[in-house]
């Protein structure tokens, strides 16, 4: 296959993704009529990704913990008790019938943290209420000074320097050396001496203990998602993920504030770490889309965001790294889909870059002005969004139903149009929800 | 040499800056006035971050800025001299939520535009504001949150705040998913886009 993969265009890759996933092979449905209406929703996706009318815009809210409040399962549980976690998470499926399946994956394995002593977030029960998303605790994992560390030899950076940072049972992992030490005979034992320091040795019999429980966990995942996939007919919303290279920098390496500083005070090695990471970010999505049999690959935006820095900023540190990273994954067949967190409404200009094909990404709005994203994207690439978080906590069935009605007016008309909510959503009313989906799938007819 | 330093902060040379700094206090000149220039310079970030001219790594570091060159002349500022304060402001993130970037800012802002700032840090229970409200008789409260779990313990805080008899005190909100309608919900007096805004409302509510 490879021989044969490597001849294809990139075209003919992300078709031959969308043929595969579309295909569904082996996918246990309950129904010929249930693997059709699968079908006919991954053709709305491609549909709308080629830039065209689909039958109707795809509805494909974007779940946090939602279900669980939905449902009245606690964070804590849907973090441990992975029954509960498919009751809820197939009850919201039923209950409000999206056109995608939001995957159970996302809220993790709490024992694993656990075994692990995870400490680059606070989870339910573990730093923050047992009703409560985890919440990531900003810090310099990485210290200024590691820049050249990281661009000489990131997987021994991640190994020997970030991990046991950010897991309290792998700290001992600093007297490890480098991998690449072992090469001669003479000069291999010594490389493996340090696997029999007892702190070694027990920090091995942890990862061990939370990879069972992580494997536990997984096909739990995968028998919930195949539940909403194969009784529903929802395929997934997406098969892969993976980060800006300025993301990956600012939100668990440096942090926000250090890598602000770091722009002005070592601007070259940022530039230069960004540059380290691309193939690195590219391979992740393309390894998950590939595993996952999906071609969509979820990218979360932050720090790129209006006010986060100047435009010229924006050219400099953000994009030329993020761009180069929707390439590769565009030349690959992937489809990003690039999840615009805040607002991007002074970043419309640069997005909508000629270099990157016509009709081979997805990007996702929240306070960005749809209009505007419609003049600058239309006919280019694919967009979406916006139902804001506030309305469907605070406002009232009718006052959604128009805001998505007038949504759909404004930037539908031509295709290439997918509706969701403008944030991962975590709280609001259940009659919200409810108006949002069923105006879409109204008011979003071709 | 006030021009100088103000230059230096507000076109982010950072070495410049400190070292005009050091050169002007061991050349004898005011201590205050360093300080007042640094602040000057503070102001026009401030400003050009509310026009759009300027951002947050801009703020974050001329905020940084001119801590390092407080830290260097404060010890030579007699507790005299020190300014007079706007009015009280409390502000914290609300309960359940442990994000504080944003927080930090609007405090660093708030206190350098010359108000005294009770900062409560994250995951601030409603009692725990309306008790700091009681003890310092403080007007103005800030509310911070990044996640859409912040909407209902500012709910709290405010309703706590009115519950106590505290209805002259005014709440600002503000965070990545804070709009007016979420101010409705709250029931508090004004949400804030940014740092500048915060600062611009409790001028507003002390009168300044």
């Amino acid at each position: 296959m490879d021989a044969q993969w490597s001849k294809l265009s990139p075209v003919e890759k992300r078709e031959a993704r969308f043929k595969e996933t579309t295909a569904a092979e082996g996918m246990p449905f309950v129904s010929p009529q249930v693997k059709q209406a699968y079908q006919e929703r991954m053709q709305m996706l491609k549909d709308v990704v080629d830039l065209k009318k689909p039958t109707r815009v795809p509805v494909c809210p974007f779940m946090g913990f939602f279900p669980f409040v939905h449902a009245g399962v606690t964070a804590q549980e849907s973090m441990y008790d992975y029954e509960k976690l498919g009751y809820a998470m197939k009850k919201y499926h039923r209950d409000f019938l999206p056109d995608t399946v939001s995957g159970a994956f996302l809220y993790g394995p709490g024992n694993v943290f656990e075994i692990l002593d995870y400490k680059l977030y606070n989870w339910p029960g573990h730093g923050v209420s047992i009703n409560s998303p985890y919440q990531c605790k900003e810090g310099e994992y990485m210290k200024g000074d590691e820049y050249d560390a990281l661009i000489n030899d990131p997987s021994d950076f991640f190994i020997r320097r970030y991990l046991p940072r950010v897991f309290g049972s792998l700290s001992a992992w600093t007297m490890i050396g480098p991998f690449t030490d072992i090469l001669e005979l003479p000069f291999t034992g010594t490389s493996i001496v340090p696997f029999g320091i007892p702190p070694v040795q027990e920090s091995f019999k942890k990862l061990l203990e939370a990879g069972t429980k992580a494997l536990e966990w997984i096909q739990a995942v995968v028998a919930i998602d195949a539940d909403s996939i194969c009784n529903l007919g929802l395929p997934s919303l997406f098969g892969g993920f993976t980060k800006a290279p300025f993301d990956i920098l600012g939100d668990t390496l440096r942090g926000t504030r250090a890598i602000m500083f770091d722009m002005y005070r070592q601007p070259k090695k940022l530039l230069a770490a960004m540059d380290r990471i691309v193939p690195l970010a590219v391979d992740l999505a393309v390894r998950g889309t590939t595993m996952n049999k999906n071609p969509i690959a979820f990218i979360p935006l932050h720090k790129g965001a209006d006010g986060f820095m100047s435009n010229k900023d924006f050219n400099t540190f953000y994009w030329p790294t993020l761009k180069a990273v929707i390439l590769g994954l565009v030349e690959n067949g992937v489809v990003p889909y690039l999840f615009v967190e805040g607002g991007y409404n002074q970043r419309l200009d640069f997005i909508a870059d000629p270099d990157i094909p016509k009709g081979s990404t997805i990007w996702m709005f929240d306070q960005t002005n749809m209009k505007e994203v419609k003049r600058h994207l239309g006919g280019w690439a694919c967009f979406g969004g916006n139902v804001p978080a506030s309305l469907l906590k605070a406002g009232t069935p009718d006052e959604v139903t128009q805001y998505v009605k007038s949504l759909l007016n404004d930037v539908a008309q031509d295709g290439g149009f997918m509706l969701s909510t403008g944030a991962v959503l975590d709280e609001g009313k259940d009659e919200n929800l409810h108006a949002m989906i069923e105006a879409g799938k109204q008011y979003g007819k071709y | 040499m006030t021009q100088e330093l103000i230059d230096a902060i507000t076109e982010m040379r950072e070495e410049d800056a400190l070292k005009i700094a050091n050169q002007e206090l061991d050349k004898g000149t005011s201590p205050l006035a360093i300080l007042d220039a640094s602040r000057q310079a503070m102001e026009i970030i401030g400003k050009r971050f509310e026009t759009g001219e300027c951002f947050i790594p801009e703020l974050m570091l001329a905020g940084d800025m001119l801590s390092q060159i407080s830290a260097v002349v404060k010890p030579r500022i007699k507790q005299s001299d020190t300014q007079k304060k706007l009015g009280k402001v409390i502000f914290g993130t609300v309960e359940g939520d442990i994000h504080d970037i944003a927080k930090d800012i609007v405090v660093f802002m708030l206190d350098i535009n010359g108000f005294d700032v009770t900062d409560l840090g994250v995951d601030v229970p409603p009692a725990k504001f309306v008790e700091t409200v009681k003890q310092t008789g403080a007007k103005v409260v800030g509310l911070s949150g990044f996640l859409t779990l912040a909407y209902d313990p500012m709910k709290a805080t405010v309703a706590g705040l009115k519950e106590a008899g505290l209805r002259d005190v005014k709440v600002m909100i503000g965070g990545g998913q804070i709009d007016d309608q979420i101010r409705k919900y709250t029931g508090a007096d004004a949400y804030g886009k940014d740092a500048m805004a915060a600062v611009n409302l409790a001028k507003q509510w002390y009168g300044g």
